[in-house]
């Protein structure tokens, strides 16, 4: 157990470990040995560009990815190895907004976000029409319940999709690129949202994004990955503050999209990048 | 040399892809026969509705293509049987064939047409949309929920099609019965259910469910495991529908040797 004399939570302490975890698609390896805790009510931003590995770090955290090796510690028990029973009794303790939200077309938003309830508790239907009412005003589309998800705008798709994942008070909440495809003022909102519930119940939260304002609006800690392992882990001023080659060229670019003065386009020149050129390439 | 290892890794990928196919449907069938006493209640109404769709919804066009068959049976059958002045023997003809053959066979092909390729692009949808993701997150089998109401549709709507598709065939060879040689509809009729012995139509229904669980199995599979992209959903759709029509092909060969055999 060398891991855990070198990261300083214990798997008990903290509500998300993870140990040297790799995950393998077929012959290729996408995560290389990634290691970190989540505290309790604590904000984590999993932040990295496209193909770093962060979408298939989040599915396998949700487990609908199978690790080829090392652990996940979620509420004491090890995902990686845990029987179906068990993930599924986990999984009743996450809730997960999807990139699109992957609401069910063929529901109204009320049912979509009675269906947990419905399927995993023997709660009587005026009940059921509570807790539903409740979690449809925690994310603003008091109302909505019998519009169908194809009536509503993106941003609204995506708060029906957060009282979804809400609908059975989860421990840990993940969100899959939530401000993606949305409009500035639109993702702002769903920004806002993030810390509503951070603020309000205390919950533990993990993003995955490349936004980076929206990163360091909702973050505590941040966490980069880059070609599938951990190029830096902090608060949002560590991160903001680093000296990281590969951190300062992540966050740079994408804040920075533009040269804005002859000082700036000096920087870019003779700023140590070595690997500036092939990031940009990758990422198109 | 070349071509052995081809053909070897082709047999490899179709007993794979059969093994999936069992795998499926063995999973649907624990959903839907031994859950439901484990307090995993079936969506019965969910089947209900599908039934309506895979079945009653398909009735107007399934009628319209077994009568029209029945009438090409019967003008077929004619060609043949009047040179022999046996040409009363048109209705067992028609009665026959629709009964032990075409009646389930063409019943799954629209079938097929109808609910495999939307089984297909329904599942594709939603995988590409990430909604059968959100289905396993929230701790909910996409298989109970998805898969195990379609199967139940399909077994309990093919035999009623098909029973259909025969009464609507031997309509279509009375047409050809009465306009050509000298019947009356009843006399036709009669003829028709005389003609049939109970194992003619018991081996057209056995053959139905086996079809029936043959589509759902292709379709869903397909659809489950369509990749990213919308192209992918309508590449599903394709496949679900030649590979669906083959192996109901397969299977129809294997139960009517099977029944050869056996003195059915």
């Amino acid at each position: 157990m060398t891991t855990e004399q070198i990261l300083p939570a214990s798997p008990i302490e903290s509500v998300l470990s993870l140990r040297n975890l790799r995950v393998s698609y077929g012959e290729r390896e996408i995560l290389h040995g990634i290691s970190f805790d989540v505290a309790r009510g604590e904000t984590l931003v999993i932040l990295g560009g496209s193909g770093s590995g962060k979408s298939t770090l989040l599915r396998t955290l949700v487990g609908l990815e199978q690790p080829s090796a090392g652990e996940i510690w979620i509420k004491g028990r090890n995902i990686a190895t845990t029987s179906a029973a068990e993930m599924d009794e986990i999984r009743k303790k996450i809730g997960m907004s999807f990139q699109g939200g992957a609401l069910f077309g063929s529901m109204t938003v009320g049912e979509n976000v009675a269906l947990p309830l419905r399927e995993h508790t023997h709660l009587a239907d005026s009940t059921i029409e509570v807790i539903l009412r409740l979690k449809l005003e925690q994310v603003g589309l008091e109302g909505f319940e019998y519009y169908t998800p194809s009536q509503l705008s993106g941003g609204m798709k995506k708060r029906a999709a957060v009282a979804r994942a809400l609908a059975m008070d989860p421990e840990i909440l993940f969100f899959d690129e939530p401000s993606a495809g949305l409009d500035p003022i639109i993702a702002a909102g769903i920004d806002e949202l993030i810390l509503e519930l951070k603020r309000a119940f205390h919950m533990t939260i993990i993003v995955v994004t490349h936004e980076l304002a929206s990163a360091f609006l909702i973050a505590d800690r941040m966490l980069l990955i880059d070609k599938g392992n951990i190029v830096a882990l902090g608060t949002t001023e560590e991160m903001r503050s680093s000296t990281q080659p590969r951190v300062r060229q992540f966050l740079d670019r994408i804040a920075e999209p533009e040269v804005s003065g002859e000082l700036d386009y000096l920087q870019m020149l003779t700023a140590d990048r070595p690997d500036a050129h092939n990031a940009r390439g990758k990422r198109g | 040399m070349e071509f052995v290892s081809q053909l070897g890794s082709t047999t490899l990928d179709g007993l794979s892809y059969l093994g999936s196919l069992a795998a499926l449907g063995a999973r649907a069938a624990y959903y839907t026969l031994v859950a439901p006493f484990r307090g995993k209640p079936l969506r019965l109404q969910r089947a209900v509705s599908q039934a309506m769709e895979t079945g009653v919804r398909a009735l107007p066009i399934l009628s319209l293509i077994t009568f029209f068959i029945g009438l090409i049976l019967a003008l077929q059958a004619a060609y043949e049987l009047r040179r022999f002045g046996a040409i009363s023997a048109v209705a067992t003809a028609v009665a026959v064939t629709m009964s032990r053959e075409l009646g389930p066979l063409v019943t799954a092909i629209v079938v097929i047409g109808r609910s495999g390729s939307a089984f297909a692009a329904e599942l594709g949808t939603m995988k590409v949309s990430e909604e059968i993701d959100a289905l396993e997150t929230m701790a909910i089998s996409p298989i109970r929920f998805l898969v195990a109401p379609k199967f139940l549709a399909m077994m309990a709507m093919l035999p009623c099609l098909t029973i259909w598709a025969n009464v609507m065939g031997i309509l279509g060879g009375s047409l050809f019965g009465v306009a050509q040689a000298d019947f009356t509809l009843v006399r036709y009729i009669q003829a028709s259910i005389d003609s049939l012995l109970l194992r003619d139509i018991t081996t057209g229904l056995v053959k139905s469910v086996m079809f029936g669980i043959t589509i759902t199995a292709v379709g869903c599979l397909e659809g489950l495991s369509t990749g990213a992209g919308a192209e992918q959903v309508g590449r599903s759709t394709t496949q679900a529908v030649v590979k669906s029509i083959f192996l109901v092909v397969v299977v129809d060969l294997f139960f009517t040797v099977l029944f050869f055999f056996a003195g059915n």
